[in-house]
């Protein structure tokens, strides 16, 4: 039996187009699930919505209920997330919203990633930092209607009068009885949807915008199996893969004699670009692949470093104007300019890629990390010529994200592996091959020119910058972007110029690099902010005027700007900005927006024995509701820490045709002892609803850095990472 | 070949190729998932474990060798009711995001309080050098300054119990 309802709450205009549906009998007595529909072409929507820097809505797929909401006969509440736990608190945020607006004591919800079975997927993946902001409205709306339907249910079995009815903690109470929502719930055969559930007054929270305990702590404290390395299915094989190290070869010959005959019953697969060896164990695989003689062809081009920095400059490539506003410098005028660069980036997270996977009868199982479960079920599906609906994808908690679990090819290549062999097979990747085949953060280039008026602040600026992919060729976006927009949304996050500055310009430089390039936690935020507010503040040395008034003077005197404004002001106050150097050490200022929330940072910096030391930062974040303050508090360390990584140590490298380095130590990331003793975050609310928290830290931290090192040593940094000599 | 041993206090033995990495017995052999997978040699310090008390980096260490020597691993630091005070402080200062690395960390921490109760920060920058690539340093850095304080009230509370 299903019901629709058109109407849904209070809410604005825009966001009214979901309906729900209620459907009994998905799952064993007691279950209720709301599903929601929304969004004709959420793909269209999301581009649209990405490069403008607005939220995307949550968009779902299908016109089935889809189990959301799961209260078992015990009474306890299980959330199926449309979004993975990949660090970022989401499980936490999630429950907190559900349990409030349902009235649900948190402690008896658990929060799991949906399979694809269950109905619930989202075709954003997990991702952008839109989780929060764009599920705070539909979840509240959802266990709005929940909460009504059980009341309904409850007012029959007690026979009294809904309007009597009042929510306690998972109960319903009436003047003297109470029921448990499991007990309302039982044998409920027909739903009959409530009209508008209205949503609970922002002072009666319990839960949002408190620091609730991470629900996932438990089992990240305790070494629980949570994460897809640790998956297993019965009867699995173990399996390692070969690729080519150098950019563009494949197999030209390979004997695997010598390898088939170490122990663990070698299997190998073989396909043009890559070779399995399957064991009983992992440890015999990796023994196996040792003895394994192959041959790559030679590609026609064998790439360095040099050559990459020529093909990706300013100047060459797709053009693309993403600001205009006034008039252009003209040739011959005096101006200033800098030139800034930033590397190939790897993601290293820590756990490595992989998936296991069991592929028989036509259907297949995938137990992965992944932050597409969609796209790697159609993936999948394609590549084993099955129908999607025979593919479960079944996401686990993610050992880091980042943006590395938007491209999850190896799940198709555990599921070849499995099919050709017959049995479940368990592949993840070495550090090494993990690290040569990243879907790294492209590297950029960076020309800024500026000309100071007679105000002595910026009356002309522009920023060219040179990219490879971010968001172009990204499953994620499949050619919509392209034809759309006809310039990468991903690498012009943070690319555009937020001053007010009267004539002003931002031109993006596109070029598809001969290796994968894709989204990096903030995309082209963090290498764009670092360009430009470093820029910006060697104005203000030119211009003699202090680099907070000289920001606060640029900005507009609308919404955004003052909302750009109060972060910068608030930070100059907790930090006591100092702009004068003192001795070996100095502040630095720097601040962007991003997906709508403004951020700036002050980061006190030493330099000790040629060495750059962070010993503190400032944070200030407007996200607008922190449903989880101490989350959010947590994201923005999180980011300053790898910003500071990304700030002054880590890079890749090409080298006779390949990627290096190929493991941890080498490629130099910050640990505990470069991490600054102390930050401090203080969060802003200048709009009532949440907004993206997870990369938005990431802007500034760069360029603060380089601000202070300005201050102390009297040079300009401009590549990145950052060193002194 | 055979390799005896006491694994998170139980007598153990396993057989096995000796030259298999133990991070591999351990978490394929033996099937406990708390020791992590990072990169195979001794960089990350995800698949830090103790023996005969010491933080060892086990992806590089040779079963064979553990023979005789008793193997402590994320899973076998708490009670059966309470958590290690590591752990209890890594709550308290709700130190984890993605969560991967952290078995390694409180297990370094862990060995590292057994030595010296009570770090300075220039102590815990030496000795702590594992990588966290969602960047939890700041808070794992309260969190041992934490689980020092709850390890001598521990020992005080203990010392008083004594007393009376």
């Amino acid at each position: 039996m299903t019901k629709e309802n058109k109407e849904t709450s209070n809410q604005p205009k825009s966001k009214s187009r979901r309906r729900f549906i209620v459907q009994s009998g998905l799952g064993t007595l007691g279950i209720l699930a709301i599903g929601t529909i929304v969004f004709r072409n959420p793909l269209r929507r999301m581009s649209y919505g990405v490069a403008e820097t607005l939220i995307p809505p949550y968009a779902g797929k299908g016109n089935k209920a889809n189990l959301w909401l799961e209260i078992t006969k015990e009474n306890n509440l299980v959330i199926h997330s449309s979004k993975v736990e990949m660090g970022q608190g989401t499980f936490t945020g999630i429950a907190q919203i559900v349990a409030d607006e349902l009235d649900f004591d948190i402690t008896k919800i658990k929060v799991i990633a949906a399979s694809t079975d269950s109905g619930v997927t989202d075709l954003l993946g997990t991702g952008g930092s839109f989780s929060i902001a764009s599920l705070f409205t539909p979840l509240r709306e959802m266990a709005a209607t929940m909460r009504e339907l059980i009341k309904q249910e409850a007012a029959k079995k007690l026979n009294i009068d809904i309007t009597k009815l009042y929510t306690s903690n998972g109960t319903i109470v009436a003047d003297d009885q109470s029921i448990t929502f499991a007990e309302a719930l039982n044998d409920v055969k027909e739903w009959k949807l409530p009209k508008t559930p209205v949503l609970r007054p922002t002072k009666d929270y319990k839960y949002i915008g408190k620091p609730i305990q991470r629900v996932d702590i438990n089992e990240k404290v305790t070494g629980a199996p949570i994460f897809g390395i640790d998956a297993e299915i019965e009867d699995m094989l173990y399996a390692t893969v070969l690729r080519p190290e150098i950019i563009g070869s494949t197999i030209e010959s390979v004997n695997t004699s010598a390898a088939e005959n170490m122990p663990g019953n070698i299997r190998i697969v073989k396909r043009k670009n890559w070779l399995g060896v399957i064991a009983d164990s992992f440890a015999e695989a990796l023994a196996a692949k040792n003895e394994i003689e192959i041959n790559w062809t030679t590609p026609d081009k064998i790439w360095t470093e040099d050559d990459l920095r020529e093909y990706l400059q300013v100047g060459n490539g797709n053009k693309m104007i993403t600001q205009k506003v006034g008039s252009q410098l003209k040739e011959n005028e005096e101006e200033f300019s800098l030139e800034f660069t930033s590397p190939i980036g790897a993601h290293a997270q820590i756990e490595p890629n992989g998936a296991v996977a069991d592929v028989k009868d036509g259907k297949a199982t995938i137990i992965i990390s992944t932050q597409v479960v969609f796209i790697t079920q159609r993936q999948v599906a394609k590549a084993l010529n099955i129908s999607s609906k025979n593919v479960n994808v079944i996401p686990t908690f993610l050992g880091g994200g980042f943006g590395r679990r938007l491209n999850t090819n190896h799940a198709v290549i555990a599921a070849k592996m499995s099919e050709e062999l017959g049995r479940p097979v368990k592949y993840f990747f070495t550090r090494k091959e993990e690290f040569q085949n990243d879907t790294f953060r492209p590297p950029t280039h960076h020309i800024i020119k500026g000309k100071l008026g007679e105000n002595n602040l910026l009356e002309y600026m522009e920023h060219h910058y040179a990219s490879g992919d971010v968001a172009v060729n990204s499953a994620l976006m499949p050619g919509i972007t392209n034809t759309l927009m006809g310039t990468d949304v991903g690498a012009m996050r943070g690319g555009n110029i937020m001053y007010n500055i009267p004539n002003r310009r931002a031109v993006q430089w596109h070029r598809t690099l001969p290796f994968a390039t894709s989204w990096w936690r903030s995309l082209g935020l963090l290498a764009n902010t670092f360009a430009l507010e470093s820029f910006i503040d060697e104005m203000s040395i030119k211009a003699g005027i202090h680099p907070g008034q000289f920001r606060l003077n640029m900005l507009e005197d609308d919404s955004k700007g003052n909302r750009i404004k109060n972060v910068i002001k608030e930070v100059l106050k907790i930090s006591n900005f100092n702009d004068k150097t003192n001795g070996n050490s100095a502040m630095g200022l720097a601040a962007s927006i991003d997906t709508g929330s403004p951020c700036a940072h002050v980061a006190e910096v030493s330099i000790k024995e040629n060495r750059i030391k962070v010993d503190k930062v400032f944070c200030v974040l407007d996200c607008g509701l922190a449903v989880n303050p101490d989350q959010v508090k947590a994201q923005c360390e999180g980011s300053i820490n790898m910003g500071i990584s990304a700030s002054l140590f880590e890079k890749m490298t090409i080298k006779n045709g390949a990627i290096f380095p190929e493991n941890f130590g080498a490629y130099q990331m910050a640990l505990m002892k470069d991490s600054p003793k102390v930050i401090e975050v203080k969060l802003l609310q200048g709009v009532d609803d949440p907004l993206p928290v997870g990369e938005p830290p990431l802007g500034p931290i760069g360029a603060a850095i380089g601000n202070a090192i300005r201050r102390i040593t009297g040079k300009r940094l401009t590549d990145l990472p950052m060193k002194l000599s | 070949m055979k390799i005896s041993f006491k694994l998170n206090g139980n007598d153990k033995t396993i057989d096995i190729d000796g030259s298999t990495p133990l991070l591999w017995a351990i978490r394929d052999k033996i099937g406990l998932k708390g020791t992590k997978f990072g990169c195979g040699i001794a960089q990350c310090g995800a698949c830090t474990i103790h023996i005969d008390g010491v933080a060892v980096r086990s992806c590089i260490y040779p079963t064979e060798m553990i023979e005789g020597k008793s193997v402590t691993t994320i899973e076998g630091i708490s009670g059966e009711e309470n958590l290690h005070p590591v752990q209890q402080a890594w709550v308290e200062e709700v130190v984890p995001q993605c969560g991967y690395c952290q078995s390694g960390f409180i297990m370094a921490t862990a060995a590292l309080l057994k030595e010296n109760p009570n770090p300075t920060d220039d102590e815990i920058d030496e000795s702590i050098r594992n990588i966290c690539r969602c960047g939890t340093y700041t808070r794992m850095r309260k969190a041992i300054h934490r689980a020092a304080e709850i390890n001598l009230k521990q020992a005080e509370d203990i010392e008083n119990d004594q007393r009376k």
